[in-house]
């Protein structure tokens, strides 16, 4: 199984300044100022929410969407160090990284969401917290993820600033810090789901579900997967390596099988309650559900077989329709199929989709500047390089 | 330089089992909680009631002139300042409540409005407030206990010092009846909080003070209950004796009116466990405004899910120890790899290293 060889992480290297850098620090530059006009003059200033529609893009776009895009590293290390699949190991640090600035910039963009932000720490304070309220497990666990993540993170710094022996005593505390990193994302990507279960009938009932935590836990860990086809394909051609597709295409299988597991659940769930024939009414709301499910069966007809999952391209797809099916499905469970009563509609305002792109070109330059100077991606060297034994 | 072996070693199986195990036991541990609630786990948190002391408001739609006294006064008891509508600018005029205005007078019109609470071709009031609910969805989903409900008077309550502005209150009241105030950079969530404010110096809620007919009764909400049903059994037209201010205020406050063509049933009573505001109308609830809601809560339905699955932290504990032991033996020799490669990232051996025994 020579063609499993694995390279060791290393820096890409290259210039920092380029001009998809220079465009992330401009947007990065923009989204900063809109967040301190927000702070000095309020949320009704900068974005379009209201009382019908509190909750925008900054949080299920910003937080909800991109926390579950963020779980390319809660899934890869669950195959690698949970399902034991070793071959998988090159796509953990990359993975992780997209999971580190996904989720850090998402704790970020709840803080300025928040309108009495400065009581933040009461989340964490004994005497404040709620243990009953689904919100106070995501907001408690995700900070807890976002720690664990960069402790599991930090043997990529410690190498580069050549801290072996600090390294080394990290590493034999790392496992506890990846289980921890595999239980909490489990917790709070369930709990995202329960959150739409207090708002009741306000929630069109093919979102309505007490299945919502198995529902979207299933689909973070998808999404995961989907994310990292995504991001590999990205990086390869970015970089000019080749798609690692030796790895990529066992990994679109389970993703698969995981797939299969999620659409039964989630339309056993439909039918058990008796709500299916909503789905199948002429409305705006019918259309979003199956456009929503048909990002999640697309996967099946695009790499089913071997063959197809050797294509690179067909991987992209594959992983962008995934992202999409749960981009939708948390979209229309807040967004579109929440029905506060009449006379409310929301749309994100321009200051509010800027600082929404803002958070994503933080993310693109910070994985920039982390893999070109900080040992994340696997050598391009051992592709070109014959196999041996 | 060695290569992935990969060898499903003899104990390869069993641990492979003992994984899905583990990984089918968190599974099945969500996916429990979640089907637990359908049915009656031992978690289950039902749905809370009214407290026997509860207090309350009896509106009765049939009783409403329109007046918006209570709009008022409720502007002055909460020092609210007013809210615009019209170009002209020149008196409160709401049109919903908001972070600054928690009560307010709704109407419904239909047709040509000429008969008063008519469902076709005549109109009718309904007061939008805080039901004050027995089983409130603001309380379960603040993530800092910023809203309360009184153990005693059931009063639903809100501490600006403990809120962090998330607004999952506003999302998931079935009412809308919490609201924040966007044009705040240090906005609060503003909602009705009985005249709670008002009680120590012997006043009840203001609305119900000013109000001239007794459209907005105030008292112990089974005391309420109670008057709503004697209203109820009455028939219709017929002369009655009601209420003003508070049910207990005595008979010099009431006065003698006709009863109205009420639809036979008390808003409030069992929608989601019961709520301490109450209502009448003639006209059907869903015509005006007020949601068909079941007698079981989301809150309740919601904290089971929650107690379900994290309940003491066994759950999340238990999963932690399983994914701990797999976790620990599978990142064994990654590590030994790492540590004898880790010296000089750049040498030949690290660069391929891995050649993991996985087994």
């Amino acid at each position: 199984m020579s063609g499993q060889q694995h390279a060791r992480p290393a820096p890409v290297g290259g210039s920092l300044f380029n001009a998809t850098t220079l465009v992330c620090g401009v947007l990065i530059a923009v989204m900063a100022t809109i967040i301190l006009v927000r702070l000095i003059f309020g949320l009704g200033a900068t974005t379009n929410l209201n009382d019908g529609y509190s909750w925008g893009a900054w949080v299920v776009v910003d937080v909800f969407i991109g926390s579950a895009l963020a779980c390319g590293g809660f899934s890869v290390a669950l195959l690698v160090y949970i399902f034991n699949k070793g071959q998988y190991h090159p796509l953990v640090r990359p993975a992780l990284l997209g999971s580190l600035f996904g989720y850090t910039l998402a704790g970020a963009a709840i803080t300025f969401d928040l309108g009495r932000w400065w009581n933040f720490w009461h989340i964490f304070w004994p005497g404040y917290f709620n243990v009953n309220s689904v919100m106070f497990e995501v907001a408690a666990c995700i900070t807890l993820y976002i720690i664990v993540m960069w402790i599991e993170f930090s043997p990529v710094f410690l190498e580069k600033l050549g801290l072996h022996d600090a390294r080394r005593k990290l590493g034999k505390l790392l496992f506890f810090f990846i289980a921890l990193g595999i239980v909490l994302p489990m917790m709070h990507q369930a709990s995202l789901g329960t959150m739409l279960v207090v708002m009741g009938g306000q929630v069109n009932a093919l979102w309505q579900t007490p299945m919502q935590p198995l529902i979207y836990l299933l689909s973070a860990i998808i999404l995961g997967y989907g994310v990292v086809l995504f991001e590999s394909c990205v990086a390869a051609s970015a970089y000019r390596r080749q798609v690692e597709v030796s790895m990529l295409n066992p990994m679109a299988r389970v993703m698969l099988g995981i797939m299969a597991f999620y659409l039964l659940v989630r339309f056993a769930d439909l039918i058990a309650r008796g709500v299916l024939g909503q789905a199948f009414q002429p409305s705006f709301i019918a259309l979003a559900f199956w456009i929503e499910n048909a990002c999640f069966i697309a996967p099946f007809l695009l790499i089913r077989t071997v063959d197809a999952r050797r294509n690179p391209a067909r991987l992209f797809l594959a992983g962008i329709a995934v992202m999409l099916g749960g981009i939708l499905l948390r979209l229309n469970g807040f967004l579109i199929a929440f029905d506060t009563g009449p006379g409310w509609t929301y749309f994100p305002s321009v200051p509010e989709l800027l600082v929404t792109i803002g958070i994503f070109a933080a993310e693109v330059l910070g994985y920039i500047v982390i893999t070109r100077r900080f040992p994340v991606l696997p050598r391009a060297e051992s592709y070109a390089r014959p196999a041996r034994s | 330089m060695r290569t992935e072996t990969r060898k499903p070693a003899s104990d390869g199986k069993p641990r492979r089992k003992f994984l899905k195990g583990c990984l089918g036991a968190a599974g099945t541990a969500v996916a429990g909680g979640a089907i637990g609630t359908l049915s009656t786990p031992a978690a289950a948190r039902d749905t809370h009631h009214r407290p026997p002391e509860a207090l309350g408001l009896l509106y009765d739609a049939t009783l409403c002139i329109g007046c918006k006294a209570c709009v008022a006064a409720c502007k002055q008891a909460n020092d609210n300042p007013p809210e615009f509508s019209t170009v002209d600018k020149l008196w409160d005029t709401p049109l919903d409540t908001s972070g600054h205005t928690f009560n307010i007078i709704k109407m419904y019109r239909h047709g040509t409005m000429t008969t008063k609470d008519a469902e076709s071709n005549g109109y009718a009031f309904m007061k939008t407030s805080c039901m004050h609910c027995a089983d409130p969805s603001c309380v379960s989903a603040c993530p800092v206990t910023a809203m309360t409900k009184d153990p005693v008077t059931g009063v639903v309550a809100y501490d600006p010092d403990a809120c962090v502005g998330c607004r999952y209150c506003v999302v998931a009241c079935p009412f809308g009846i919490p609201k924040y105030q966007y044009d705040s950079p240090t906005g609060k969530i503003g909602k009705c909080e009985l005249c709670r404010h008002r009680v120590a110096d012997g006043h009840f809620s203001a609305c119900a003070e000013v109000c001239p007919t007794g459209a907005t009764l105030h008292g112990r909400t089974r005391d309420l209950l109670i008057e709503a049903k004697r209203r109820l059994a009455l028939p219709a037209g017929s002369l009655t004796r009601y209420p003003r201010g508070s049910i207990d205020g005595g008979p010099e406050q009431g006065y003698e009116g006709h009863v109205g063509n009420y639809q036979q049933h008390v808003y409030g009573e069992h929608e989601y466990g019961g709520t301490q505001v109450l209502k009448l109308s003639a006209v059907p609830f869903e015509k005006v405004g007020m949601p068909n809601l079941p007698p079981e809560s989301s809150a309740a339905t919601s904290e089971t899910i929650q107690h379900t699955l994290y309940g003491g932290l066994l759950m999340p504990f238990a999963v932690l120890g399983a994914m701990t032991y797999v976790a620990k033996r599978n990142v064994h020799h990654d590590q030994e790899e790492d540590d004898d490669g880790g010296g000089d990232p750049n040498s030949p051996a690290a660069t391929t290293g891995p050649g993991r025994e996985w087994s």
